[in-house]
């Protein structure tokens, strides 16, 4: 395999360096198989996007999800999911860094906190349209936006439970080569995540604020 | 007892579910073959169940098969789980078959409601649960001892890969026993399987166990992709990759990319269904054209999921039994990562008739037919592969034979099918029921039986007993004939599929053909059933525990047979294509290694059973709305899932004594091997050593 | 200091990540705010805006690049975004053709 004996090549932005070639090459396989699955879920995404797409105007004579969105909530839900992704790569700073895992903790908790902030923002904002009779149940439209919105929020849920389960391995493990890894993968998961927000805020809150 | 308490215990079950129940009470045909079919799915496990405790095989099957982490294992085991789940496909579609022969004029032994679950549980079972674990069964087996691998890249997700496959397949067997099965055909079409139309458990079962195959072959499609990627043993460059990898590769690609879809399209249905939305549903702003858009993004890509692998059988049996380089191999490579892209831009054929404008569908038209040219470079390529070869016609060979000659007919019967005025007139009749049989059949289930039967002395240490695969080969070929062909006469006459009654008496002697040819087919299969039995009662006279007895060219052929768990004791050098092949024409085969190291493996584990029954359980409270057991088994699933990220030392060392002892014992059995040459491959002579030169 | 030095970069290139998605980010939200044109502009502009911070986090935060290490990757993302282009692409104009022949 091209490659292998090249020290360098490395998971992308993040060396940690002084293993063995055949770590390394493990180190790059897992990280990698973790890239093919976001891309699957980005799929995933993809098709959620276009059905909500499709179905914008399927109102069905209750008000269109747009109606209720709020300016400032997501703006604020924006700020928290963006600071968390940069608190995040304090994480993967200090893991390269070979910090003590007191700022590894340190810098999760951050990303937690912040991750937590946005759930909670995005828990609010359903909850004032499921208050205003802007269930999934009403309509088509109603039903996209909330499983669109609503599958990222979930992911986001699994992300926060995932820094958990990061935070007590590592208070188990210190940092051995599988939490790296986890790390690692953790990082790639979070990130991928604002991304997807990226698009959600542009083309959900964005285009429903214009309207 | 007290209808809440039944209620939160066992949720919407009644004992009229059971087919036996309903059976005894309202005693018509179709009801008793329905508790028929439970009896003997309940006594079939039993006797399984009772056949292992009785041999005393428990211990040795959970510590040596279920909890193996080794990717032939795991191979073997998808592949027993397809032989399950074909026995009950094909008696199905053999019923289906004596139907609608039965029924011109007159009602037939099936109540339309219990025909409806027939073609759909076949079409599932046979897509889902035989050939998808065929190929994730063969591509496991043979894919990594091509490339030169110890393993897989990530062998605890190929072990939940294969338990969320077998925990899909036990839901669909778990709906002939209580309750029923969907009956919105395989494609689970709303308005078919919306709560409005079908509320009952059916198209509940058909969700889960549709999601459970869906995920499972997108994690074993991460898997492929990335061992291809990445675990190539050195100087095993792209052009040197075999083409049963290539296609692995890009099988596996379209795995991870069209496998979303599916479950996109089955996880909003469940949203309609358990949530009351109104994604696909009549009323309230749902449109159930999304799903018929969203189940084909992944339905297309689908159908070359399934062939591809075939493809790649077919080159490599073509080769070995043909004694020559596969002619023209890039082209092949080429070809078949055309059709692996083309592939996704093409799903609207099978939708032609949803109403969007001419435009829409001459476009998706004219890019269907273009398919049509990788896949006929291939057909060329495999015939000039045989020319002037020194062919052998053994069964793998025979299939192959029968492939080149009958997808021919079927890609073209695909093309009249992707004109989309033709289209009009076909849409949804018994042709194309037959155009789908006629590339299914020869182009994915006889390149599986032919890639089962070339591996398989490599999997067991002996060869398959010929006579009963040539019997096999002629009862499946000339069954698909008389089966299929004449479907496509009737669907060209008007016969509609999915159709439990029909009025023309004009149809009956081809509907009769057709049943003969149904009969035939079951022939086929036992025959497989039969020629397996007589080579294991035979095995001492068809043993090749060398390793090579089709004088073949890949890795996979340079060890012994079985392969050691570690598959090679060093990792090989790969200097050619068909490297193996290389070596033996420079005497560099069978010599031991330089030195012998200790080589880590992963440990087995449970963690992947206990996951994928766990889900497949939990399932099975989501279709009855047992929310209890739904919740209990979700979390034990999850906990499973995440007890081994905890868990440390997975690995174990095979010392370098013992495999230098093993490797030695094997290399003193090919030194005592008397070689053959290629007249005498079917003799008991045949050691899996090959004369070279011949 | 010493240990410090190739993380130096690393930190410089998540703090321009960080920043430029604010500024990005602000403009969309300003524009949209602000109203600072028609609709159907804002619209087209904060598409290309939020491509661009796309971008920018696959840059800074995922590390994609087209140094010899991160091509796979690389090659995964562009294979993805065709497949992603084709699927959502195809489906919305066959469903928009449905339904203006609906209407």
């Amino acid at each position: 395999m091209a490659g292998v004996n090249e020290p360098e090549l490395l998971h992308a932005g993040l060396n940690l360096a002084n293993h063995p070639s055949e770590k390394q090459a493990q180190v790059e396989s897992d990280v990698f198989g973790f890239w093919v699955f976001l891309m699957s879920d980005a799929i995933l995404f993809a098709l959620l996007f276009v059905v909500y797409g499709t179905m914008l105007d399927a109102t069905a004579g209750v008000p269109a999800p747009h109606t209720d969105f709020k300016f400032s909530s997501s703006f604020l839900e924006t700020l928290a999911l963006l600071s968390s992704s940069f608190a995040y790569g304090m994480v993967s700073l200090n893991l390269k860094l070979g910090a003590s895992r007191r700022w590894i903790w340190g810098w999760l908790g951050v990303t937690f906190l912040l991750g937590a902030w946005f759930l909670r923002l995005e828990i609010g904002d359903f909850t004032d349209m499921v208050a205003h009779g802007e269930t999934a149940q009403a309509s088509g439209a109603l039903s996209s936006f909330f499983v669109l919105v609503g599958t990222h929020g979930l992911h986001v849920t699994c992300g926060l439970i995932w820094i958990v389960i990061m935070a007590v391995q590592l208070a188990i493990h210190d940092i051995d080569e599988r939490v790296k890894i986890n790390l690692i993968r953790l990082g790639l998961f979070w990130h991928f995540l604002d991304v997807v927000w990226v698009a959600i805020f542009t083309i959900v809150y964005l285009r429903g604020l214009l309207a | 007892m007290d209808s809440m308490v039944w209620h939160s215990l066992f949720g919407r079950f009644v004992w009229i579910d059971l087919p036996v129940v309903k059976a005894w009470q309202d005693p018509t045909i179709s009801n008793i073959i329905a508790g028929a079919a439970a009896m003997i799915a309940v006594f079939g496990a039993l006797a399984g169940l009772g056949l292992i405790t009785w041999l005393r095989k428990w211990r040795y099957l959970w510590s040596e098969w279920f909890t193996s982490l080794d990717h032939k294992r795991i191979g073997i085991m998808y592949v027993c789980l397809a032989v399950v789940m074909i026995v009950r496909g094909v008696i199905e579609g053999v019923l289906m078959r004596v139907q609608q022969d039965l029924a011109v004029n007159a009602p037939g032994i099936l109540a339309p409601d219990h025909f409806a679950q027939f073609f759909s549980t076949h079409g599932t079972i046979m897509i889902f649960f035989v050939v998808m674990p065929l190929i994730s069964g063969l591509v496991n087996f043979a894919m990594p001892l091509q490339i030169g691998a110890r393993d897989v890249a990530f062998p605890f997700l190929n072990s939940i890969g294969l338990w969320l496959s077998v925990g899909g397949a036990v839901l669909v067997m778990v709906s002939l026993v209580i309750g029923e099965f969907s009956t919105g055909g395989w494609s689970g079409y709303p308005p078919y399987t919306e709560l409005a139309f079908n509320g009952g458990v059916g198209p509940d079962y058909w969700i889960w166990a549709v999601t459970m195959s869906s995920l499972s072959a997108m994690l074993t499609g991460l898997n492929f992709a990335v061992t291809i990627y990445k675990l190539r043993a050195p100087g095993m460059s792209w052009m040197r990759l075999p083409l049963f990898s290539w296609t692995a590769l890009c099988t596996a690609i379209l795995m991870i990319f069209a496998m979303p879809p599916l479950t996109v399209a089955t996880l909003l249905l469940a949203a309609d269904r358990y949530l009351g939305m109104h994604f696909f549903t009549n009323d309230l702003g749902g449109n159930m054209m999304n799903y018929v858009n969203l189940f084909w993004l992944f339905g297309h890509p689908e159908v070359y999921i399934l062939i591809l692998p075939a493809f790649g059988v077919y080159s490599e049996v073509v080769s070995a039994y043909s004694s020559k380089e596969l002619y023209g191999y890039v082209s092949l490579v080429i070809a078949t990562m055309a059709i692996a892209v083309l592939s996704f831009t093409v799903w609207l054929h099978h939708f032609f008739t949803m109403g969007q404008s001419a435009n829409v569908n001459a476009f998706f038209g004219i890019l269907t037919m273009l398919i049509g040219i990788p896949t006929g470079v291939k057909l060329y390529n495999w015939t000039w592969t045989m020319f002037r070869g020194r062919v052998r016609y053994t069964a793998p060979m025979l299939f192959t034979l029968a492939f080149l000659i009958t997808f021919v007919i079927g890609g073209l019967s695909g093309i009249i099918l992707a004109t989309p005025p033709l289209d009009y007139m076909m849409h949804n009749t018994l042709f194309l029921v037959a155009h789908f049989h006629n590339m299914l059949i020869p182009g994915t289930l006889f390149g599986m039986i032919a890639g089962c039967q070339y591996w398989f002395p490599k999997a067991f240490g002996f060869r398959l007993e010929e006579k009963w695969g040539k019997r096999a080969v002629f009862f499946w070929v000339v069954g698909f004939y008389m089966a299929f062909m004449p479907l496509y006469v009737l669907g060209a006459d008007g016969a509609t599929r999915r159709t439990v009654e029909f009025s023309n008496p004009a149809f009956q002697p081809w509907l009769l053909v057709a049943m003969c040819g149904g009969f035939l087919i079951l022939a086929g299969l036992a025959s497989l059933f039969v020629q397996v039995w007589v080579s294991v009662k035979k095995r001492d006279r068809l043993a090749v525990p060398v390793g090579d007895p089709w004088d073949a060219r890949g890795l996979e052929w340079s060890i012994s047979a079985p392969p050691p768990e570690y598959n090679f004791v060093s990792i090989p050098q790969v200097g050619h294509r068909d490297a193996f092949y290389w070596r033996k024409r420079n005497h560099g085969a069978y010599k031991p290694a330089d030195h012998y190291r200790d080589i880590e493996m992963p440990k087995n584990t449970g963690w992947g059973v206990i996951f994928g029954l766990g889900m497949a359980v939990c399932f099975f409270g989501l279709v009855w709305h047992i929310w209890w057991m739904a919740i209990l088994f979700g979390l034990l699933s999850i906990a499973a899932g995440l007890v081994r990220s905890f868990q440390r030392d997975l690995h174990k060392i095979i010392p370098a004594a013992e495999i230098e002892a093993a490797d030695r014992h094997w290399l003193a059995i090919a030194a005592a091997a008397t070689p053959v040459s290629r007249h005498l491959e079917e003799t008991p002579s045949n050691e899996g050593r090959a004369i070279w030169p011949e | 200091m010493n240990r410090l030095r190739p993380v130096l970069g690393d930190l410089l290139t998540y703090a321009l990540g960080y920043a430029l998605a604010l500024a990005l980010t602000f403009t969309a939200f300003a524009l949209v705010y602000f109203r600072l044109a028609a609709p159907q502009t804002i619209f087209a502009i904060i598409l290309v805006l939020g491509l661009a911070q796309i971008i920018v986090h696959m840059r800074c935060f995922l590390h994609l690049s087209l140094q010899r290490s991160a091509r796979a990757d690389l090659m995964l993302v562009l294979f993805s975004s065709l497949i992603i282009a084709l699927m959502v692409g195809g489906t919305l104009v066959v469903l928009f053709n449905l339904r203006a022949r609906m209407m």
